[in-house]
């Protein structure tokens, strides 16, 4: 199921996660670098990156690392999830930062390095490049 | 980057999130940056609860106050925002970390309090109600039956929609003061007309405070959105705030409905087993160094009730009792503040046994509560062991 929760318009790099990310203390809030040795997303920035996971979990206090992030200039320039949580959508409507959901199918077939341009002008949403 | 939020979402089976011309014009960024910022949180929000419009609300009541939760980044988001930001409702406000009058007697450092009293003051400038109350439901008036509100407070959501004829979400912190800015929040789930498809029959006998905290923790962990809850006597305030604080801790369910609901709901039994359960949960010690009572808040008759409970007895060791600071004064007034402290309470306005800086692991190893939700923070925040006790009991062991 496709949404829109904070519209946009942005070009990057994927980096892809299958395990969900919980903000709240396992990114830095400074470098957003993920510091949880059991995520497979362990010791990368997601610094400009376009974020790809399942979805959040954890406190929604993580709306805050979200913005704090954007704050320090290391936020990633999108997320797209699977599923849309209130400690994402907030922390990205907080911040700015584009985020849609997207169905199982198109998720999996997303990966790591792709090249996309997200517009939630567009009624596809992602072109893929 | 352009913001335009469109009117429909691609292959999407509910119905999308409908904005007038006006909410639109926000979204862009046409009425300032902070409601741009609302207008994206409750846009998010609406679309991640599959709300297709945003409805008037009467009255906000916010989390995110406690400088223990939200930290330097909350500290400094409100902060920036307070610099323009202002509320359009009546908004109140969640126990901060400590009470200012008595703060000096506990070891917190100076930059936690002048951190605390950085957010106390966005809040104010934001023109929000200091009230720094979990029981806004008990300390203020209730508005007529079916009145939108937007709370953020666990307990105080579950309160509002189950007893005090309210309709509320369970609003985030970011949701109720996007609201609270906006005067508006989104129409989904509980706002609307809800049929829960679980019944949980209640079977334990002479329950007390702390059966009903147990069977509100259980409630919660069950139910989705809302749950009918039958075979109920007659319950005092006391318990049903505590069943309002033990739903809210477990889950994400904001609603009891009276009854046997309809003939076709699943049928669950709360009985001695699965209270038994939850208590193994949560009561981890077998005796406390410190007693707490309030979680949520104390309000005006249970002090009335303590102050009669303790005629001619006093606690052999620490209690912390927790209120708002309203009641306070008017306890103060009748005389019970005086009694208490006499039987050797420490009475603390403005902050509560949930995420209270004022309880440390290094200090203290086990804490006696007769609160569910207070139990759950405790044991998974603060790290201390809880042993569990209604209040009949605490006062019959701890005091002589």
């Amino acid at each position: 199921m496709s949404k829109i929760l904070v519209s946009g318009k942005v070009e990057g790099v994927v980096l892809k996660s299958n395990d969900p990310i919980n903000f709240l203390g396992t990114v830095d809030k400074k470098t957003a670098i993920i510091s949880d040795k059991k995520h497979t997303l362990f010791e990368k920035s997601i610094k400009n990156s376009i974020l790809v996971f399942p979805s959040g979990i954890g406190s929604s206090v993580g709306a805050y690392t979200i913005y704090s992030i954007k704050s320090n200039n290391t936020a990633p320039l999108a997320m797209i999830c699977k599923k849309a949580d209130l400690t994402v959508a907030t922390g990205c409507a907080l911040a700015n930062i584009p985020l849609i959901t997207i169905n199982d199918k198109e998720f999996e077939s997303i990966k790591t390095g792709m090249k996309l341009f997200l517009d939630t002008d567009t009624t596809t949403l992602i072109h893929y490049q | 980057m352009e913001s335009t939020h469109k009117y429909y979402n691609c292959n999407n089976d509910n119905l999308p999130l409908e904005l007038t011309r006006d909410e639109e014009s926000a979204l862009k960024g046409e009425q300032g940056e902070t409601m741009q910022m609302a207008y994206r949180i409750l846009v998010a929000t609406g679309e991640a609860t599959d709300a297709e419009k945003l409805i008037p609300i009467e009255w906000a009541h916010l989390s995110g106050v406690n400088y223990n939760t939200i930290g330097d980044a909350g500290e400094e988001f409100l902060s920036t925002i307070s610099k323009d930001a202002r509320v359009k409702v009546k908004t109140t406000l969640n126990p901060m970390g400590f009470d200012i009058d008595n703060v000096s007697n506990y070891k917190l450092d100076e930059n936690f309090i002048s951190k605390q009293l950085s957010i106390r003051n966005s809040y104010e400038t934001m023109g929000v109600i200091p009230s720094f109350s979990c029981i806004p439901y008990e300390i203020f008036d209730i508005p007529q039956t079916g009145t939108q509100v937007a709370f953020a407070e666990s307990n105080a959501a579950i309160h509002a929609n189950s007893y005090d004829n309210l309709k509320t979400n369970k609003e985030s912190a970011f949701s109720a003061l996007a609201s609270a800015i906006i005067g508006k929040s989104p129409y989904s789930s509980l706002r609307k007309e809800d049929t829960p498809n679980i019944t949980i029959q209640m079977k334990v006998k002479n329950p007390n405070e702390l059966t009903y905290g147990m069977l509100g923790f259980y409630a919660g962990k069950i139910g989705d959105t809302s749950v009918n809850i039958s075979g109920l006597a007659k319950m005092d305030q006391r318990q049903c705030k505590a069943m309002c604080g033990g739903m809210g801790t477990s889950g994400t369910c904001a609603k009891f409905n009276f009854g046997e609901g309809d003939p076709n709901t699943e049928k669950i039994d709360f009985d001695e087993k699965e209270m038994q359960n939850v208590h193994d949960e949560l009561n981890t010690a077998e005796k406390g160094d410190l007693i707490t009572l309030g979680s949520p808040q104390l309000g005006l008759n249970e002090i009335s009730d303590l102050t009669a409970k303790l005629k001619g007895r006093s606690f052999q060791k620490r209690c912390m009792v927790f209120l708002p600071r309203t009641v306070k004064q008017q306890a103060q007034k009748i005389g019970y503040i005086t009694e208490l402290e006499r039987a050797g309470c420490e009475i603390l306005a403005d902050c509560c046994t949930c995420l209270t800086p004022l309880i440390c692991k290094d200090d203290v190893d086990a804490v006696t509560t007769n609160s569910i939700k207070g139990a759950f923070y405790l044991k998974n925040s603060n790290g201390v062991g809880v042993n569990l006790k209604s209040l009949q009991e605490i006062v019959e062991d701890e005091t002589r």
